[in-house]
């Protein structure tokens, strides 16, 4: 049953000459969109390392949504190609390493649809509330509890070594 | 025994070719014996677990550890190692990154049981045994380690110095890790004992290696004839080269094959197999999603083809179960 009070945490990337001025139009127009999401404004979407997206996952984000300009209007001609690219990889890849097909998004998004912002951020919410939560950092912290089971003395405490000094 | 530094190695989750590296040094092993004493090293000398608890602490000049970290003895080890030790050196890919034995965090520790001890083919095993980790044996208890639930790399389980990449790492880098080593100059700690430069740099094909690539298809080594000459991305084969770190000198290229990314990354890369994926997708030759999935069908397995020598290093580890 998902919890009903759970808020879901989307980290999105969005490019500085579409996405992020259609956000910032649907902000002045006063469209609500659910208050969920992070916003990293880039250049272009193609400024976005997978690292970046694997990153975001890593560090305890529901999902990851990127916008872009529609193709062919890419500031820098072949950014939202290349990121359309990766993307079609980095999902399956994803899907592969059990993140839901849900979690990861790729929109293109012109300055002008300050609605379509609204609808596609309204939207991933609700989806991610169906999922629930990922918490890869909670399940990795679960996991490491078995570290903890050696005691013995001749054991090496897990942290806290300090810098090799030079001769 | 005498005072010369001593040496230490020993094997976790590993296939023994790290074993057989040191082996490699061929002549050069008896430069190395000849300059410290080799005080533990269970595939080849007979000490026991007790020998090393007996130890001071700190006592070991450097120790060796090869192999990722999957068990609870593993564990233990490794950490008894390291505090005996003064230097810890990773050995090879998997105490790097985790290796090929971390394609097993694709799958839960059940999972894995189940097939091993119930479905595989090779199998018969009505009653469902399994390896029980204590039980008693003519009034004796006896223990067995207890698998756990991720396959880990060294650095996740104790405090790492020094790295040496490679499935298996090559003679030449253990040689020269060992003469730095003794020379008292201790680089950086975290330190790759190999150059931080791309696989590419050094390989001898660098020349063919277009700067626009574009992909139309990719094949699998054993689904084309590779020309012997021409770099193996222009061919149409994913070669982990641009997100590999150097220092083998592009074996597997000289031997036709392309590189599969044992060296792990360049310290400017965070995610060996992210990167890769982000070079080879942006130099896809399609725009639109059907062409552009025609041209990834030639990549099956992108987890084990980025990821072949280094999941558990990745920066998600293991595959995601959503229902922890
Ligand atoms: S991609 Fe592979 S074959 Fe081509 S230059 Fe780099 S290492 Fe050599
Ligand atoms: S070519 Fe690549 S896979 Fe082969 S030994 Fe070198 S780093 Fe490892
Ligand atoms: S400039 Fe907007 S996607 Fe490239």
């Amino acid at each position: 049953m998902p919890d009903k009070k759970y808020e879901p945490k989307i980290v999105a990337f969005f490019c500085n000459w579409c996405t992020y001025t259609a956000a910032d139009l649907a902000g002045v127009s006063r469209l609500k969109y659910a208050p969920n999401v992070k916003v990293i404004r880039i250049m272009c979407s193609g400024r976005v390392d997978p690292q970046f997206i694997l990153q975001a996952f890593a560090s305890g984000a529901d999902g990851v949504l990127i916008g872009g300009c529609h193709p062919g209007d890419c500031h820098y001609s072949e950014g939202n190609y290349k990121m359309l690219r990766r993307f079609r990889l980095l999902k399956r890849m994803l899907h592969t390493l059990g993140i839901d097909d849900e979690r990861f998004r790729l929109e293109w998004i012109s300055a002008s649809e300050g609605e379509k912002v609204k609808i596609v951020i309204n939207d991933m919410v609700e989806k991610l509330k169906v999922l629930g939560p990922l918490s890869i950092p909670k399940q990795i912290s679960v996991l490491d509890e078995e570290l903890r089971e050696i005691t013995e003395e001749h054991a090496e405490p897990l942290t806290g070594r300090e810098e090799l000094s030079h001769v | 025994m005498s005072d010369k530094p001593k040496l230490a190695f020993y094997w976790c989750a590993s296939c023994g070719g790290c074993e057989e590296s040191v082996v490699d040094l061929a002549e050069d092993i008896l430069m190395v014996a000849g300059a410290v004493d080799i005080i533990f090293w269970p595939v080849a000398m007979d000490f026991k677990k007790n020998d090393v608890e007996a130890m001071e602490d700190g006592s070991i000049f450097a120790a060796m550890i090869n192999g990722a970290i999957r068990t609870s003895e593993q564990e233990e080890m490794a950490r008894l190692i390291r505090r005996k030790s003064k230097v810890v050196i990773a050995y090879g890919s998997c105490a790097h990154m985790g290796g090929i034995p971390s394609l097993a965090n694709e799958f839960s520790r059940e999972q894995i049981m189940e097939f091993m001890y119930q479905e595989s083919p090779s199998v018969v095993n009505p009653e469902k045994i399994r390896p029980m980790l204590n039980f008693k044996h003519n009034s004796q208890n006896v223990n067995l380690p207890e698998i756990r639930n991720l396959v880990r790399t060294l650095d996740q389980v104790i405090d790492v110095d020094y790295y040496l990449p490679g499935c298996p790492p090559t003679p030449k880098l253990l040689k020269q890790a060992v003469l730095t080593l003794l020379s008292g100059e201790f680089p950086p700690k975290g330190t790759v004992l190999s150059p931080d430069e791309a696989l590419c740099e050094e390989c001898p094909r660098k020349e063919s290696k277009p700067s626009d690539l574009s992909f139309k298809h990719f094949y699998r080594p054993h689904e084309v004839l590779l020309d012997k000459t021409k770099c193996l991305l222009s061919q149409g084969v994913v070669c982990m080269g641009p997100a590999t770190r150097a220092g083998c000198e592009a074996l597997c290229i000289s031997g036709n094959m392309p590189c599969s990314g044992c060296f792990g990354p360049t310290s400017r890369v965070r995610d060996q197999g992210a990167k890769m994926l982000s070079s080879l997708c942006s130099n896809i030759s399609e725009n639109d999603e059907a062409g552009i999935d025609g041209v990834l069908d030639g990549i099956p397995d992108p987890v084990g083809t980025f990821y072949r020598y280094g999941l558990a290093a990745s920066l998600l580890r293991k595959k995601i179960t959503e229902d922890v």
